[in-house]
């Protein structure tokens, strides 16, 4: 080996060589690199020298992997979602780029974190190394903003909601808060002009500057040399290769710790012997952003938790208290840190400064903490040792005066038992919190099936698609609207009777199949609390004839009754899903006979208008067409009408009817959702996405 | 090429290094790169992959659109100028019913049959416009000049003729055109995929 080498010394160069001494002769880079690698590291290499390193390789991840979603992505409120969407779910690779960016910028806060610790315990930030220390920090804050403003580029309902909160908060700062928020967002609301302003924020100013910082902190740190742990007791080494490596082998480890994160999922689903779909890992994907739709369990992203928790310490303090918490606080935090070079210059300076840090970074962990516990404690805290307080709780509806009256006025035990309310009413706004998270990937998932329709998503946008979902619509305008009064749930549940009792109408579940009408025409149920049995209908003509008519087997057998149900269920045309389990419905000659009874004016048309029976208006509803589509709206948009139930309709108000002037409760697009959503007649996929 | 001249490409070293520590370093310098290689690799990788999915998108396979019905279509040998429409999918966003190009669609006198012709230029892909006063068509880009039958009018920038697009006389009266693009600068009418 040594002879090679020493002869090859003496050898003209090859023809690389010859290319390297001429692009060497004119740039000198060969010094440069020398440079670069050949630095002396006193005391040797070690492992707690790596994580500047380690954020400059993740700079450079986020860079690449940014660089690449830049040529995909496309900020505009009705295309950013969109496009986010077709990157995860249908380029190639696109789930496991976004997941790298996304999981990567996570990993940089922490890397952050634990530089500064690195800095702050070497005590690195002082004479001559100040300036660069104060760089860092500036760095710092320039990753956390691109944190803040990538948060909001997928424009889904989690970003939009989180960054709303973030900039509102930037509206507190005196004088020029409400300025410097407008201009942020690109005017008085969010729209077009956020999602351009942030993603030249996020992908233009916030990286240049960086860029220029960071060759700026790594010229100094080269100036001034690495800040040796003391004291030194081992020999030196050289940056080249020994520091080199390590701190090769700490970025592999990020990565590493960054692609795990990512595939974690997949390793489960295949454990499980689910299958894996790829658009599913990676970083998720939300509901688009709809800014009349409320959602509860907006959070920012986990490392900006300890801000958003401590700002409800300030809570009952109005304005002035947030302006605290989100400005004043943190403002003060930051200047001791940019002061911690002047106050590092004693001995019990750097004390402090380490102290500071690591009570920092411990108050940090415990906001977070109490932000996390606050949000899943239902998860974990044992319900069933409460109980007792929670008929306590029912019982005096928190009144303290009962709640002393129930306990005798035992002191000791009021205070514990208060203690207890607290605790549950923390569960229960955990518990929402839950829900609202559980719905709200429901909803994300459900837009991503609406976006995946073979008909692609509309030039309007991914919002109006969910929007004009009945699957998702419809039971949100159902509870709004109509579940104040009408149950909805399957008979077979274990909580139907619970639900049924306090409902005071009918129970829409499964309307317009056999079974709904098999129980109406059942003298048991029909005035029971899924039928009319809480309604003024409860003693009528209808009432009495399944009680009564029905049950005259000389004029109604049992068949013929049967008839009548599968004709019924054949005039609404729902879905063949729904009806295939009773297939008989698809019998001609039955549907042929039950139409005729229903028809006969001696039978239901003695009442019933039904298609060309000849019945008169007015002394019932018109069944032509029985919970089809079109006699849905028209029920709903106006029971009045003489078509329906005319003057006899009990408390159902006319939602689509409105005076001259006004506008109706629900508009004829709400009404059609909820009408589609009772016939369950939304989109669904042709291949279930496991499939696919 | 020997070890030390590929260092020498990046550096120029003294030769006199001891031996013993020498084993030792080529191992950290080849466990360097190759871990520093991995880690930087991963998001390139990933990047290039993300970055060539558009090679996996193939163009709607060419159907009979719809353009316009015979009696729009006299037979007097003029070209007339037709907006192709067709529902359209643009990566995300599905358009329904959108034009998507333009044909000119001529008869001949007394002829039934009518003769389609993509507006788009052979030569560079600009917008064949008509000629009304010359009785042709002309490219405003770089003044290629076509017959109203589409064939070169010579000397001509473009390396062929205009290109006639299939067309076919639905029963109801109803003109479709097969909708297809080719690629222009090339002697031959090459359809693009
Ligand atoms: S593009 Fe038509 S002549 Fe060049």
């Amino acid at each position: 080996m040594s002879t090679s080498m020493s002869n090859s010394s003496k050898q003209k160069p090859g023809l690389l060589g010859q290319l390297a001494d001429f692009f060497d002769d004119r740039t000198g880079y060969r010094k440069l690199v020398n440079e670069l690698l050949f630095e002396r590291v006193p005391g040797g290499a070690r492992w707690r020298y790596v994580w500047g390193s380690t954020l400059v390789f993740a700079f450079m991840t986020q860079a690449i992997t940014g660089l690449v979603l830049w040529s995909s992505y496309s900020a505009g409120a009705q295309s950013a979602w969109e496009s986010v969407f077709f990157i995860q779910h249908e380029m190639t690779g696109g789930w496991l780029l976004r997941g790298i960016h996304h999981v990567m910028a996570q990993a940089m806060v922490v890397l952050l974190a634990l530089h500064l610790m690195q800095v702050v315990i070497d005590g690195a930030y002082r004479a001559p190394r100040e300036v660069n220390f104060w760089l860092g920090l500036v760095l710092m804050m320039l990753v956390l903003g691109m944190a803040l403003t990538g948060y909001l580029l997928p424009w889904d309902q989690k970003g939009y909601w989180a960054t709303r909160v973030a900039t509102n908060l930037a509206g507190l700062v005196p004088l020029l808060g409400p300025s410097i928020q407008q201009v942020i967002i690109g005017g008085p609301d969010y729209g077009h002009h956020t999602l351009t302003r942030f993603f030249a924020i996020h992908a233009g100013f916030l990286p240049a500057t960086l860029v220029i910082m960071l060759v700026v902190h790594l010229s100094l740190f080269r100036k001034h040399g690495l800040c040796a742990r003391q004291p030194i007791v081992r020999s030196d080494g050289m940056f080249w290769p020994d520091q080199v490596l390590k701190d090769a082998v700490a970025c592999l480890a990020v990565m590493a710790v960054v692609l795990g994160v990512i595939l974690l999922p997949a390793l489960q689903a295949m454990l499980a012997g689910r299958p894996i779909v790829p658009g599913e890992l990676g970083a998720e994907l939300g509901a688009p952003a709809d800014p009349s739709q409320p959602y509860a369990a907006a959070r920012p992203e986990w490392y900006f938790l300890f801000l958003f928790q401590f700002l409800k310490v300030f809570e009952g303090w109005g304005a002035s208290g947030e302006f605290l918490g989100a400005i004043v606080v943190p403002g003060v935090v930051m200047a001791m840190m940019f002061l911690m070079p002047i106050i590092g210059r004693w001995n019990l300076g750097h004390r402090f400064n380490i102290a500071f840090t690591l009570a920092l970074l411990v108050g940090i962990g415990l906001l977070t903490g109490m932000a996390l516990n606050e949000d899943y404690c239902a998860l974990w805290v044992n319900k069933s040792s409460l109980a007792e307080a929670e008929n306590l709780l029912k019982k005096t509806e928190g009144d303290p005066v009962k709640l002393s009256a129930a306990l005798g006025g035992n002191q000791a035990q009021i205070i514990a038992m208060q203690k207890q309310f607290k605790k549950l009413e923390a569960i229960r706004n955990s518990e929402s919190f839950l829900a609202a998270a559980t719905q709200a990937q429901m909803d994300g998932e459900r837009a991503i099936e609406l976006a995946g329709r073979p008909e692609r998503i509309p030039p309007s946008g991914a919002l109006e698609l969910v929007r004009s979902d009945a699957k998702s619509q419809g039971p949100r305008l159902f509870a709004q609207h109509c579940s104040s009064c009408h149950a909805y749930v399957d008979p077979q549940d274990a909580k139907a009777s619970e639900q049924l009792a306090k409902a005071s109408a009918a129970n829409l579940y499964g309307f317009g199949t056999a079974a709904w009408m098999r129980g109406l025409l059942d003298p048991a149920e029909v005035a029971g609390p899924a039928y009319f049995g809480n309604t003024a209908h409860s003693d009528d003509d209808m009432v009495s004839f399944v009680t009564q008519d029905l049950t005259d087997r000389d004029t109604w057998k049992l068949e013929d009754i049967e008839a009548v149900v599968v004709a019924m269920s054949a005039e609404s045309g729902l879905r063949p899903q729904q009806t295939a389990a009773d297939a008989k419905a698809t019998e001609a000659a039955l549907i042929a006979k039950g139409r005729a009874l229903v028809s006969d004016v001696e039978r239901c048309g003695s009442c019933h208008t039904f298609h060309d029976n000849g019945t008169k208006l007015g002394s019932a509803p018109d069944i032509t067409g029985w919970g089809s589509r079109s006699w849905l709206v028209g029920i709903i948009t106006d029971p009045t009408h003489k078509q329906f139930y005319g003057d006899t309709n009990d408390r159902m108000p006319s939602f689509g009817k409105a005076d001259p002037g006004s506008v109706p409760i629900l508009s004829t697009q709400q009404i059609e959702l909820v009408v589609d959503w009772l016939r369950g007649d939304w989109y669904r996929p042709a291949v279930s996405k496991a499939a696919r | 090429m020997s070890k030390q001249s590929a260092k020498n490409l990046l550096v120029r070293l003294p030769t006199t290094e001891a031996e013993p520590g020498q084993r030792r370093a080529f191992l950290a310098k080849a466990a360097a790169i190759v871990c520093g290689g991995l880690a930087t690799l991963t998001p390139l990788a990933a990047g290039v992959w993300m970055f060539l999915d558009p090679l996996r998108r193939r163009a709607a396979t060419a159907s009979f659109l719809p353009v316009t019905t015979t009696t729009s279509v006299p037979d007097d040998g003029v070209p007339r100028q037709f907006a192709v429409v067709s529902d359209r999918i643009d990566a995300w966003t599905g358009f329904a019913a959108e034009p998507i190009g333009a044909v000119y669609l001529c008869r001949q006198q007394g002829a039934a049959e009518v003769q389609a012709l993509s507006a788009t230029c052979p030569h560079a892909g600009c917008f064949v416009q008509i000629e009304a006063d010359e009785n042709c068509f002309r490219c405003p880009c770089h003044n290629s000049k076509f017959t109203f039958a589409g064939s070169m009018v010579a000397p001509s920038p473009s390396p062929r003729a205009m290109d006639a697009l299939e067309c076919r006389l639905e029963k109801n009266g109803t003109i479709t055109v097969k909708w297809e693009t080719f690629y222009t600068g090339v002697a031959g009418k090459v359809t693009r995929p």
